[in-house]
């Protein structure tokens, strides 16, 4: 089992930015993917800023793998995607089918994200004579269709070719718009946003009219309220066929999930619980995503 | 009975979620009319709607005997154990002789052309896609027709993209208004298990519950608080993206108000973008209601084709179809960029 550390969804300053990963060069993460997946206007690292730390966590030892914007609309943005997958330095996890349509041209590797809609094995073994060498799960997806779609790739002689990540610890992405709610919340045009979500590490709390903590708004994407943590049931994942855990990164002590995870690996235990947030794993179970579910293990 | 539409118009697609409600359309001047079989096959998966074989036959054969074309969506992506029946709604779409497959699925896309390559395929707005390498992708890899664009770009951005399109490009006009890019909002599931991916619906009726609490109306999904309605409130349905919910403080509409989408007023933009069809959502709603729809946008595209230059959307038009709008209003969402 290998452990990832997944793009960065908030917007942080350029300073923390270079902290975090100058710790991450020192993590127990395999793999490191890197950049700007959730707004285009978000530029306090430009793509040689990115370049720069993907050479470092490189010589580091991490395989580094470069995220691309998940919601493509405009032309400059498809520039920029046009420029990632140029480049034969790193791979690249492709968060938009228009990336997947380059990266399959140029007969480049790649990884499809989670906004890549894969739910069965005919999908993937087709994107697989693409190019596709590691999906991430959807995140509605249940532990259980997994197991299927694992032994399905399984029948068709892929289950070497193609890796499957989860998304393992975070607040789960689970909508994008063109709409930015960040903007909005503040009563400001998305046109002039003034960047607040630089405001915003871990985004903005959305909670029901009777306090119940539901969403997290995070520019044009809606997060959960709840983090997502399956560390105490990655053994189940690894039955089921995943091959990497993906932790997401909330505030720079993710870390410290990475390292907890890798312990718990390393001896063979249910990982134990790092911090005191909501947290919730029902999409594993196949139960609504919000719910935490204690009973389900296998 | 409206004549039937002249080759080179903009295409009206209207939904039918009932034979009624697709003899209503054909009879108000849809080109098209588009259905679903009766299960979680398409995203239109509500109790007591849609078609078993004998209604689909039936409708397929009346909208032909009028010259108009029928669509079958089956676009929500099949997991690994209920495969079959996909692929078995794929093989009943070619046998029904339907125009076309509505679909967004890789695996179900490369099935139906292996297997029905004369069968033409729309990608589904489920499939997302939003910019000319994912349609790219789509024409080359299956020889798509036609492309359903999510509701999330301005006019502007539509008419770059039709621009640069290697298939004929659809998009919404009038109904309900998805503000997420469809095919990529798990909002639903996170709180219900049921997503418009997997199970074909969005806040699922089997969720929703009402609850007076005092003098405060309760909306709940799956338990949890969508919207309070006090005594002078117009309370409507609880899709969870149009609930009021408290910001740092705030309780509003953060998401979206209970708003349908109508672009009436920009038609022309969208016609002069060389947009090939409008789709008119509402599979859910009653065969009044896609009569007067279809009714509307009927005599608004022939205007627009009879006089581009002179084309103003009808006060009266406005109106009616304000009336049959969540909320009584509507707007231009993302075509709008204001709006974003």
């Amino acid at each position: 089992m290998k452990i990832s550390l997944g793009p960065l969804l908030y917007y942080w300053p350029r300073a923390a930015v270079f902290d975090f990963y100058e710790r991450a060069a020192v993590s127990a993460a395999d793999i490191v993917y890197l950049g700007e997946t959730v707004c285009s206007k978000r530029r306090e690292l430009g793509p040689e800023d990115w370049l720069a730390i993907a050479r470092t966590l490189a010589r580091a030892g991490k395989e580094v793998v470069l995220s691309t914007l998940v919601l493509i609309e405009a032309e400059s943005e498809l520039g920029v995607l046009r420029r990632c997958c140029d480049q034969d330095e790193f791979m690249v996890e492709a968060n938009d089918v228009g990336a997947i349509q380059l990266l399959a041209q140029r007969g480049r590797p790649f990884v499809a994200g989670p906004a890549i809609n894969n739910y069965n094995a005919r999908s993937l073994a087709l994107l697989q004579r693409s190019g596709l060498r590691r999906w991430v799960m959807p995140v509605e997806l249940p532990g259980d269709v997994l197991r299927d779609i694992v032994s399905d790739l399984d029948a068709a002689s892929l289950k070497g070719a193609v890796e499957t990540e989860t998304f393992a610890y975070g607040r789960l992405p689970l909508a994008y718009s063109a709409r930015c709610f960040t903007a909005r919340a503040h009563n400001l045009p998305k046109d002039q946003c003034e960047f607040r979500c630089l405001q915003h590490p871990q985004g903005i709390a959305l909670k029901a009219q009777d306090g119940r903590a539901l969403f997290t708004l995070n520019g044009i994407q809606t997060m959960s309220a709840a983090i997502q943590n399956l560390g105490s049931q990655w053994q189940a994942l690894a039955d089921r066929g995943v091959d990497v855990l993906r932790v997401s990164p909330e505030t720079p002590d993710s870390l410290d999930v990475v390292t907890e995870l890798a312990q718990a690996i390393r001896e063979d235990r249910p990982a134990g619980s790092t911090d005191g947030a909501d947290i919730c794993n029902g999409y594993w179970t196949g139960a609504a995503g919000m719910l935490w579910n204690t009973t389900e293990s296998a | 009975m409206q004549p039937a539409p002249q080759p080179g118009q903009i295409e009206l697609v209207c939904p039918a979620g009932n034979l009624p409600s697709l003899q209503a359309a054909v009879d108000n001047g849809a080109d098209a009319v588009y259905f679903g079989f009766a299960d979680d096959t398409n995203a239109r998966h509500f109790p007591g709607l849609n078609f078993n074989p004998d209604t689909a036959a039936r409708g397929v054969a009346y909208a032909h005997a009028r010259g108009r074309k029928a669509f079958l969506a089956i676009n929500t992506y099949p997991r690994p154990r209920i495969w079959p029946r996909w692929r078995e709604a794929v093989d009943r779409g070619a046998e029904l002789g339907v125009d076309a497959l509505i679909v967004a699925d890789f695996g179900l896309m490369e099935y139906a052309r292996e297997r029905h390559p004369q069968l033409a395929l729309h990608l589904s707005v489920q499939g997302s896609a939003t910019n000319q390498q994912a349609l790219r992708f789509y024409t080359e890899r299956f020889g798509i027709r036609r492309a359903v664009i999510p509701r999330v770009l301005s006019a502007t951005q539509v008419g770059r993209l039709a621009a640069q399109s290697p298939v004929p490009l659809e998009v919404f006009g009038f109904g309900s208004l998805c503000i997420m890019a469809e095919g990529r909002c798990h909002l639903s599931s996170y709180l219900t298990g049921d997503s418009p991916n997997m199970s074909g619906v969005c806040s699922p009726a089997w969720a929703v519950r009402w609850e007076q609490n005092g003098a405060a109306l309760e909306a709940r999904l799956n338990g949890v608080l969508i919207d309070r309605y006090g005594t002078t409130d117009r309370a409507s349905y609880p899709t969870l993206c149009k609930g009021r919910f408290e910001v740092d403080g705030h309780v509003f509409h953060a998401l979206e108000e209970p708003t349908s989408l109508n672009t009436l007023q920009i038609l022309p933009q969208l016609a002069q973008a060389g947009v090939r069809a409008i789709k008119i959502e509402g599979r859910q709603r009653s065969p009044a209601y896609v009569a007067q729809v279809a009714r509307v946008w009927r005599q608004a595209l022939d205007l627009l084709a009879r006089s581009p230059q002179g084309y103003a959307a009808r006060s009266d038009w406005m109106r009616a179809l304000a009336a049959l709008s969540e909320g009584s209003q509507t707007t231009l969402g993302a075509y709008h960029r204001p709006w974003q």
